[in-house]
């Protein structure tokens, strides 16, 4: 699957002709796809790369027809190998569906039905064309799995979806995609709901099997970097409509139209650049000593310093043996005053415990926490209300942080009402002073989260958190959720309003581009305990930890940047 | 009282179909409502007025808002409905088929059954009424209470309501009669206590969903006190799965009255409430099919115009 | 495995204890003389002080509430819950000698409302023609809507007196069962085929549906091969209050048919407020729906590989 060299030869294995799709919203049709054209040969990898209502998945559902019940094929074609897939019947359709066209799903936690086993799984898409009887299928499946990259394959393929990981199930579907060995496979996302080190695996083994059969990939994605990384050609899409197609190469050094270049500027692992100059870690009366991450004596002040963090959850009773987990073990480190450390971890690493551990949202098990010389572990009542107004938050999802029945200005007031800084004018000021803030418009006050898109509620959250004029905002996957061209512009912003106010962050983030762009320090987690902590070009440009070493090698686009 | 069991799953399987908030598209902004209105009584208030708008739409929701209006009107200006008496009759038109002048047809005493129908929705509607009140007010109150001091406060009501839970609420009922005694207000409130358990368990996995929402923990990270909390997200977030509730447990309602009162345990005879209506025409099955079926059929009627609105505001709230 | 049935054995004698503690309460403490509502029994005027006096040294009113609580508990767990008003003999006897007709009825019309229900529910969600989809879907909240009593009514006009089929009341022969289980199967069959819909209609827009029909599945395949069994899941586990639920369609239905059962003595007790006779119903509600919870329990394993027994689920 790596960039080849000329354009294939011979008549296209897949075209899609002037598609149009378009959804019924409350009887009215609102176009999703508008008039979309490209071809996919024999063996080829093309990637369609989009943001979210860009149509891309609208498009790729639509060539097996896969679409939801409201949404209608307007006009256009669809031909595969010659044959016109618009004109088949229901009953054809199954022919090609899993035979000659497959499909990797987007949340491989949810597309594996919970009560068969997998081996069942992976054989049915065997049995249902016919290919094998029963018992043949199900040996079969066995060798798909252990081809998957299933170890122990002939005892797995008796276990049930819920005793493998997310990785794991993906590599399931994938060894059921390609079981009858289809000349297409169209993967849908496959990884943007799996930890990074793990998509990369999942992307490899993908990239593997269909090398091997010689199967055509059709990869949706929303990642330039991945794009980058595995296809021969790049499709970009922007409301319903191609803007820009061609190898993959000349796509990424000589985009010939702006919103491509766009995503590649936004595309952290693409082009890595800083937002801002790094905070010195020494405070300037001591310039003068040896800029080491870490305690150095003269080092700016710290504004909260966590020492032995541990936090145990007890489970449920019905959960099983293990009655405790321990989420957080041992965790120390420091914030200092006007710095961004960066907490980076895969999911289930703890970095969002420490954060809710800092933000006093939960009490800690052990361990203790200052926040400018005061305990905050101990702290309650009335005084750790006051403490609180020191440090906010910005959670990831911007649909769910917001109340729905709020306005903006009773989010962003919110705070202000709970101190009672100021008369009801002067609140209302200071909502208007942080809506510029966040390069809202003025009239956004009234409106109610439904009437916002994500970015734009997200700006409403960092409002928000910065009304009490905090030392310390906890940025808990606040970009995460966000579409890149959105969350360059919100973490611009966010580097703008830190040199403004000389805010600390705490960023917490899975993703090491973004962390990069932003963060004077790195922290890096796995499994309750800290792996690593220093200086961002340290860790990154030097890695001490195996663990950050895989990290690192996992950020899509290094492959094309490499080059 | 088989509706128990839909009360029962509502709030999972609501929350399974309708993911919340983060369901509302981005592409496709809601229209803009009125955010001027705070507070749980102005959120009530918008979902009544949404309704109101939304049956226009829907000619299913429609009827059965009118259903319902007609029923209470009955009850509040039955002189309006029917100009026969209830209570006297002329014994030569006993047994009279309905027809232009009786419309529900005459029982064995030559009494104008619609009429008796149109008097006895006050008593009916009234029973209802103290029936729901109880459940909504004692069952919320455990719930919030459960759903918000949690810990041993939360097992000790949750326990007790999963008690009340495994007695059929009829049986619980009559449980109740047995010692309150008969009539109508008792039959009202041994239906309202038998309901407590439903909105207490409706109530308590709002307050949770609520209370452990993201915008609820920016609310406290931000130092929002606690009361503040409950008064401005929990209770206005929470009251609209109550209220859906509470229609479709007057409809429940109608029905457990009605038949407690079929049975014989609400008001003793001249009265004509609604259930004893249908048990006073089961002597005269053969010969006069009208005096069971007819109360009959408005009795479902009423209850299928609850259960109907009830489903309105279930999906008006879980946008 | 054991310790998953003991567990479960344990909450269901909780369940049971709080039922008749619960019970117990009402039935006794809060009337604050359950001896002059039982004298007073079916509107007789005159208490007679001397019966009261006896019952009540019987019952052991005079003594405090917690020794009352604890004397009718041990008497309790030897199945004695005292002596019905009525007739003077044991509660439970009273009980006992009516039980079986009513579990033949209850079972009837389970095994009806299962069938009718889930009828009802697979074609009311499987079929292409969205008129039939429509037209099936409309019948469950109509069912549910329906007094349990006027679908007796209406049943016995039509196939009693009109039709002359079967016999209008009485426990004779199996078609004087007939209707009374009809009239029980209808409300649970409409509200198993709404629970049932509603959670097939949840289930076919799962992703892993979706992953099926990918594979090239047919929609036979799809339906009863996939989405019917994990749908059937959340219907199972309200089998327990389905169940209980039967107990308080029989008062209606025995009433309505004079067909003698616990049903008919609930009515007939509570009539002549017979304490007693009724405390020990409620018992056996609990009884029933602890019971059916408990197999509901020892089956899901079996359903759904998701719940494990004794192990833990490798992540």
């Amino acid at each position: 699957m790596t960039a080849s060299t000329a354009a294939p030869a011979g008549a296209p294995l897949l075209t899609v002709e002037e598609l149009k799709v378009s959804y019924l919203v409350d009887g009215e049709p609102q176009p999703a796809v508008q008039g979309v054209s490209f071809q996919v040969y024999a063996g080829e990898v093309v990637a369609i790369v989009g943001e979210s209502g860009s149509g891309k998945t609208t498009t790729a559902h639509s060539i097996i027809n896969l679409l939801p019940g409201n949404a209608r094929r307007d006009s256009g074609k669809v031909l595969f190998g010659g044959a016109d897939l618009t004109r088949l019947m229901r009953k054809e359709w199954q022919n090609v569906r899993g035979k000659d066209i497959g499909l990797i799903p987007q949340d491989p936690t949810a597309s594996l039905d919970p009560l068969q086993r997998v081996g069942e799984q992976v054989a049915e898409s065997l049995t249902i064309h016919r290919i094998q009887p029963k018992k043949a299928a199900r040996e079969a499946a066995v060798r798909l799995l252990e081809e998957s990259g299933i170890r122990d394959a002939a005892a797995r393929a008796r276990q049930y979806p819920h005793q493998f990981s997310g990785g794991m199930r993906q590599r399931v579907l994938i060894a059921a995609a390609l079981a009858a060995r289809p000349r297409l496979v169209i993967a849908d996302e496959p990884t943007s709901a799996l930890d990074v080190t793990v998509q990369r695996q999942i992307l490899d083994n993908i990239a593997a099997l269909t090398a091997e059969r010689g199967t055509a990939v059709l990869l949706i994605t929303h990642d330039l970097g991945v794009a980058a990384d595995r296809a021969d050609r790049i499709i970009v899409m922007r409301q319903g409509v191609v803007v820009e197609q061609g190898p993959t190469a000349s796509v990424l050094t000589n985009p010939q139209d702006g919103y491509t270049r766009s995503l590649i500027a936004a595309a952290p692992g693409l082009s890595p650049r800083r937002l801002r100059r790094t905070v010195s870690p020494i405070s300037p009366a001591s310039a003068g000593d040896s800029p080491v991450a870490g305690k150095t004596p003269g080092a700016r002040p710290p504004l909260v310093e966590a020492a032995g963090l541990r936090k145990v959850f007890s489970l449920p009773r019905a959960a099983g043996s293990a009655r405790t987990i321990t989420a957080v073990d041992g965790v120390s480190l420091d914030i200092r005053k006007g710095e961004t450390l960066a907490l980076v971890g895969e999911s289930g690493s703890g970095k969002s415990t420490v954060a809710r551990l800092l933000l006093r949202l939960e009490k800690p098990s052990g361990g203790s926490v200052l926040f400018d010389g005061q305990d905050l572990a101990t702290a309650r009542g009335e005084n750790l209300r006051l403490l609180r107004r020191r440090f906010q938050v910005v959670f990831q999802s911007p649909f769910a942080s917001l109340d729905p029945r709020f306005s903006v200005s009773d989010s962003i007031a919110e705070p202000l009402r709970a101190f009672a800084e100021g008369s009801p004018g002067e609140q209302r000021g200071r909502v208007a002073e942080l809506l510029d803030a966040v390069q809202l418009p003025a009239g956004f006050a009234r409106r109610l989260p439904a009437e916002l898109s994500g970015g734009q509620r997200q700006r409403v959250a960092i409002a928000r958190a910065l009304a009490l004029r905090p030392d310390l905002v906890v940025l808990d996957e606040a970009v995460s959720a966000l579409d890149v061209s959105v969350q360059a512009q919100i973490l611009d912003l966010l580097a703008g309003l830190q040199e403004r106010d000389g805010l600390s962050y705490l960023f917490i983030s899975h993703d090491l581009a973004v962390v990069q762009q932003i963060s004077d320090r790195v922290a890096v987690m796995r499994a309750g305990k800290l792996v690593e902590l220093g200086a961002t070009a340290e860790i990154l440009g030097n890695p001490a930890h195996e663990y950050t070493r895989q990290l690192i090698s996992a950020i899509p686009g290094r492959q094309v940047l490499a080059v | 009282m088989s509706q128990q069991l839909l009360r029962e799953t509502d709030p999972d399987l609501l929350a399974a179909e309708y993911p919340g908030p983060a369901a509302s598209s981005e592409e496709f902004p809601a229209a803009p409502e009125n955010p001027r209105w705070s507070g749980a009584a102005g959120h009530i208030l918008r979902l009544l007025q949404q309704t109101a708008r939304q049956s226009l739409r829907q000619p299913g929701l429609f009827l059965a808002v009118l259903v319902l209006g007609t029923t209470l009107l009955w009850a509040a200006v039955p002189a309006a409905f029917t100009s026969w008496p209830p209570d006297t009759g002329i014994p030569a038109d006993r047994l009279l088929p309905p027809s232009a002048t009786h419309w529900f047809g005459t029982d064995s005493l030559g009494r104008d059954l619609f009429s008796r129908v149109v008097h006895g929705s006050a008593t009916s509607l009234a029973a209802t009424a103290v029936a729901v009140a109880v459940g909504l007010v004692a069952g919320s109150a455990l719930g919030l209470l459960a759903g918000f001091v949690r810990g041993w406060v939360d097992d000790a009501i949750m326990r007790l309501m999963d008690v009340l839970l495994a007695i059929p609420s009829l049986l619980l009922s009559l449980a109740l009669i047995t010692v309150l005694g008969f009539g109508t207000v008792n039959i009202a409130i041994a239906v309202g206590v038998a309901s407590v358990a439903n909105f207490a368990r409706i109530m308590r996995s709002e307050s949770l969903r609520v209370g452990t929402a993201v915008y609820v923990e920016a609310a406290r990270s931000a130092g929002v006190r606690w009361h503040t909390i409950l008064l401005r997200h929990v209770l206005p977030n929470a009251a609209g799965p109550v209220l859906a509730l509470s229609a479709l447990e007057f409809g429940a309602a109608v029905l457990s009255i009605s038949s407690l009162s079929f049975l014989g345990f609400g008001a003793p005879p001249p009265a004509s409430e609604w259930g004893s209506l249908v048990a006073g025409g089961r002597d005269y099955l053969v010969a006069a099919w009208w005096l069971v079926t007819l109360p009959g059929a408005v009795i479902a009627a009423v209850v299928l115009s609850a259960n109907r609105i009830s489903h309105a505001f279930q999906t008006r709230t879980s946008r | 495995m054991l310790r998953y049935v003991g567990q479960r054995l344990l909450q269901g004698a909780f369940v049971l204890w709080a039922a008749y503690t619960v019970s117990f309460f009402i039935l006794y403490l809060l009337p604050g003389d359950a001896v002059s509502i039982m004298a007073s029994g079916d509107e007789q005027n005159a208490v007679d002080p001397a019966l009261v006096a006896k019952l009540r040294s019987e019952y052991g009113l005079d003594r405090p509430l917690y020794e009352q609580y604890f004397i009718a508990l041990g008497r309790a767990l030897q199945l004695d819950f005292g002596i019905s008003i009525k007739n003077g003999v044991a509660a439970t006897r009273s009980v006992a000698e009516v039980l079986p007709e009513t579990i033949k009825l209850a079972a009837a019309g389970f095994a009806l409302a299962v069938l009718l229900g889930s009828a009802l529910a697979t074609a009311a969600t499987f079929s292409r023609n969205p008129w039939v989809r429509q037209a099936l879907g409309s019948l469950p909240p109509l069912g549910i809507a329906v007094p349990t009593f006027w679908i007796g009514l209406l049943l016995l006009q039509l196939f009693s007196f009109r039709l002359r089929l079967f016999p209008a009341i009485g426990n004779d022969g199996a078609a004087s069962i007939v209707l009374p289980a009809l009239t029980l199967a209808i409300p649970t069959a409409a509200v198993i085929a709404q629970l049932l819909s509603r959670s097939l209609r949840q289930t076919l827009g799962e992703p892993y549906i979706e992953q099926v029909r990918a594979k090239g599945a047919s929609e036979a395949l799809i339906n009863f091969g996939h989405a019917l069994r994990n749908a059937a899941i959340p219907t199972l586990t309200m089998l327990g209050i389905l169940v209980g639920n039967l107990l308080a369609g029989a008062v209606v239905s025995e009433t309505v048919f004079s067909r003698a059962g616990i049903g008919r003595l609930t009515v007939t007790a509570v009539n002549s407020r017979d304490i007693p006779v009724v405390q020990t119903l409620v018992v056996l509600a609990a009884v029933i729906f602890v019971v059916t919870s408990l197999v509901v329990d020892l089956i899901y394993p079996l359903v759904d590989p998701r719940i494990n027994i004794g192990k833990t689920a490798k992540a």
